[in-house]
């Protein structure tokens, strides 16, 4: 019956993602907005010269390896949790949270290892915009762990399974997103400055 | 199928078991019924337009008489008028300043897409409601809560915000700039946040409703035009707000916390220098006209898709084009994002960087200049209906083509030298923008007015309403392109020590008169609406012969929309007039297997397909029921 709809639809289908699912995509649209405009803003600002030169703090290398690993471990739950295996879902998803706070909690020293290298949040704009865009990233990192526990919760209440995915995959997809966030801005500092 | 079927029934009853326990306060406040949440865009719409136009009256005053004593107005503005009657001003600068920001964002963004946008998305794509009506809930309400702040800010000690409705750094980043700049632009930056987020809500809510909740055979290349156009308009604004956000913040670090972006090298007389070293002025302006330039798509587009619908309905007539207009607003969405650097000519930007921004600005011409011929041409030799929502779609193309050509000379940097920063560009977004987006707002709520209150609205009212205002608008804003030749400075508070300007006295007057009386002329519509929303006559349930399924549903619609099930759509929305069919007008919910007279011979190749689809759909429908009982 869908193919033979195609006729009069003029091919096009409504797209059979959910509304929910559809509209945290166009959130993260607008995250990444807000962060191309942030980095282009530092291109603009870094070409017109007067710019401080430091090196990065080393700690950033330790918290991308510690957001890829936990999305590592979400993805295991994701996986788990489509075959019903309830006690992996919650162990995976518990390590993602505490990786998630992990990260946190590191990116908090890489502020203090950057106030210890006399780069401050007031003062030469390199420096101001790292701390805005670790800081801006942190933000929406929070909202991310607090998704995930919001569904840590719900698993534990027996309202995740293969038939109940949709919580579950929102909230896959947006902390993959916010790992893949940082590891764009952690490149990209790398690469310009 | 048959699953994806049971839930919507179950949905659905959810909903009608709602609309008994509707009480006032879930009904007119924290409704999240797509309908009223449009009538209360609407309303705070209004309201705001009212203090904005009036502002602008104020500063007329100022402009045109500025010998007269205006101690009359002492009792409103208090110490903003001195002991002589004069406007102080810095409170000039913040009544341009608030009249920008409330017209570009709370009425012709808030008001126009809020309004159509959420009212007329699921109704014309045949939707119960909005994907998330909890979102558009919210939405409004921080639009609501974005609108006290801002209003709270207009009694402050110092005044509203000051420094243009563009907030420019370093004049609004530093309080000691102008009074302006102090606790009435940190209000403005928290109001502006709030309508940020609800911007983003809305349109996050426009774009999955239209992608995911269409109708049985609602394709794209059935959409009403006004959809695309509320559709596009939500794009560009998921895309261009954030990028606002990120200045806004950006500005909010230099102002409260001492940092760089946009502060450099400055001096203030009596404090000697300021701490912030190697900021960027032009970063901001870049990341202001991101958005900026965007903004403006933002207002006409919603405005133009209303446009097309009035125009083909009251010409009987199918849109002209209606690929092309669709094609030209993807082309105007996407131009929008790299012609922003038109408002930066004179900003010291590299010169070269200028031309190429000047070549794409003139490229946008073209699919403006296609929307104009459509227009146009739907509406030769075709059976015109003069509704006033008719007449003020004219006038939004009229307005439309006028504004629009200076924007070609604007458009050119070496002319742009000259003119930039004077009236003559207060004249060209005037009539490109507000005039022509306001008139599209009007005309969709003449239009659509007996759908939103079940009643008419008086037509002879209208007709005054329109042609004062339509006249009013090309006295008010005509003069401006001399003024601006002539040389006048926009965001002056007084031209009288210029000798040049004394020339231009009269005419300056000539515009404050025919300002305060298009002004007066908005009252008349404000007692038609609402002396209609009571009074008015009833409405019928199609009464402009329209085809689209707005006019399918009850007089007043249910939350829900239709009380049985959402009908399908087999045609296109602009069936006017069809050879062969037996009257002008067949509605998008009428099989063309019921049309054989009219269809084309494309079409009647589809009949037996489709009487194929409408069995099987009735199979699945008694299948359903049959399980359900
Ligand atoms: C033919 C297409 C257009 C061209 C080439 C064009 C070009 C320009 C240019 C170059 C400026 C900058 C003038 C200056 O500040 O010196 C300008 C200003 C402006 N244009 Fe247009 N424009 C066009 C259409 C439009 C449309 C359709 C709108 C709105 C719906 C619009 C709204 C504005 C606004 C609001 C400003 C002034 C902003 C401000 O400085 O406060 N323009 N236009
Ligand atoms: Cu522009």
């Amino acid at each position: 019956m869908e193919e033979k709809f195609a006729y009069i639809e003029g091919a096009e289908q409504p797209i059979s993602m959910h509304p929910k699912k559809f509209a945290l995509w166009l959130f993260m649209v607008t995250v990444v907005m807000i962060f191309a405009a942030l980095t282009s803003a530092y291109i603009v600002r870094q070409s017109e010269g007067n710019w401080l030169e430091f090196t990065l703090p080393d700690i950033f290398y330790y918290t991308s390896g510690i957001v890829i690993l936990s999305s590592i471990f979400l993805h295991w739950a994701y996986v788990s949790a489509k075959k019903d295996e309830l006690v992996q879902v919650r162990l995976g998803m518990s390590i993602a949270v505490i990786l998630g706070i992990l990260f946190l909690i590191g990116q908090w020293y890489s502020w203090v290892a950057l106030v210890d290298k006399d780069v401050y949040f007031v003062g030469n704009p390199a420096g101001s915009f790292l701390y805005v865009f670790t800081g801006l990233h942190a933000l929406h990192l929070i909202s991310g762990v607090i998704f995930l526990i919001i569904v840590l919760i719900s698993s534990f209440r027996y309202k995740v399974h293969s038939q109940s995915m949709t919580p579950m995959e929102m909230c896959v997809t947006y902390w993959h997103f916010l790992g893949g966030l940082w590891l764009y801005l952690f490149m990209f500092l790398q690469l310009n400055h | 199928m048959a699953t994806a079927n049971l839930a919507t029934h179950g949905a659905t009853d959810h909903d009608h078991d709602h609309e008994h326990h509707d009480n006032f306060i879930t009904k007119y406040i924290f409704s999240t019924d797509h309908k009223m949440i449009g009538k209360q865009f609407l309303v705070t719409g209004i309201f705001w337009a009212l203090i904005g136009g009036f502002l602008s009256i104020l500063f007329r005053l100022q402009l045109g008489f500025p010998d007269m004593d205006l101690t009359f107005l002492k009792p409103l503005l208090g110490g903003w008028i001195d002991d002589a009657g004069k406007l102080d001003p810095n409170f000039y600068l913040a009544l341009v300043t608030m009249h920008g920001t409330i017209m570009v964002f709370f009425v012709l963004t808030a008001g126009l897409s809020g309004t159509f946008s959420n009212f007329l998305i699921p109704l014309q794509i045949g939707a119960r409601d909005m994907a998330s009506g909890f979102m558009n809930m919210l939405s409004y309400w921080f639009f609501f809560v974005s609108g006290v702040i801002m209003f709270i800010s207009l009694f402050l000690e110092n005044g509203p915000a000051g420094g243009g409705w563009v907030v420019y750094p370093p004049l609004s980043a530093l309080e000691q700039a102008i009074p302006g700049s102090g606790m009435g632009m940190t209000l403005w930056l928290i109001a502006m946040t709030f309508f940020i987020a609800s911007s983003l809500l809305g349109g996050i809510n426009y774009i999955t409703t239209v992608i995911n909740l269409r109708t049985k055979g609602m394709s794209f290349s059935r959409l009403p035009l006004t959809i695309w156009a509320f559709f596009l308009t939500a794009v560009i604004g998921l895309l261009s707000f954030p990028v606002l956000f990120a200045a806004a913040l950006l500005l909010v670090f230099d102002r409260s916390f001492g940092t760089s972006f946009y502060l450099s090298d400055i001096y203030i007389s009596g404090e000697g220098a300021l701490p912030n070293t190697g900021g960027s002025p032009v970063l901001y302006q870049h990341l202001f006209w991101f958005l900026g330039h965007p903004e403006v798509y933002i207002v006409l587009l919603p405005a133009l898709g209303i446009t097309s619908e009035v125009i083909a309905t009251n010409s009987r007539k199918p849109i002209f084009g209606y690929k092309a207009m669709i094609i030209s607003m993807l082309g105007i969405t996407i131009l929008s994002f790299v012609v922003w650097a038109h408002h930066m000519f004179v900003s010291g930007m590299n010169p070269f960087l200028g031309s190429i921004f000047m070549f794409l600005t003139l490229i946008i011409a073209i699919p403006s200049a296609v929307k104009v011929f459509n227009y146009l041409t739907t509406l030769w030799r075709g059976n015109l209906i003069f509704t006033p929502a008719m007449l003020f779609s004219i006038g939004l193309v009229s307005f439309f083509i006028s504004g629009g050509l200076t924007g070609i000379f604007l458009g050119n940097s070496a002319i742009d030298i000259q003119l930039h920063d004077t009236y003559f560009v207060v004249a060209h977004f005037h009539l490109v923008m507000g005039s022509a987006s306001f008139f599209g707002l009007m005309a969709g709520v003449y239009h659509w007015f007996p759908k939103m209150f079940g009643r008419m609205m008086d037509a002879r009212l209208g007709y005054i309403h329109f042609w004062l205002t339509f006249v009013g608008v090309y006295l008010v804003f005509f003069p401006m392109h001399y003024i601006g030749i002539a040389g006048f400075p926009r965001r002056y508070y007084s031209w009288t020590n210029f000798e040049f300007s004394n020339m231009y006295t009269d005419l300056n007057m000539f515009v404050s008169a025919a300002a305060i009386i298009t002004f007066a002329a908005q009252f008349i519509f404000l007692f038609n609406f609402f002396y209609s929303m009571y009074r008015g006559r009833k409405a019928s349930l199609n009464p402009w012969r329209s085809t689209t399924l707005e006019w399918t549903t009850p007089l007043f619609p249910g939350h829900g929309n239709w009380p049985g099930e959402i009908p399908a759509v087999y045609r296109w929305p602009y069936d006017y007039s069809k050879p062969g069919a037996k009257e002008d007008f067949i509605m998008q919910t009428v099989p063309l297997s019921a049309t054989p007279e009219s269809n084309l011979p494309h079409e009647q190749e589809l009949v037996k397909l489709e009487k194929e689809i409408i069995a099987e759909e009735e199979e699945v429908l008694v299948a359903n029921e049959s399980k359900e009982s």
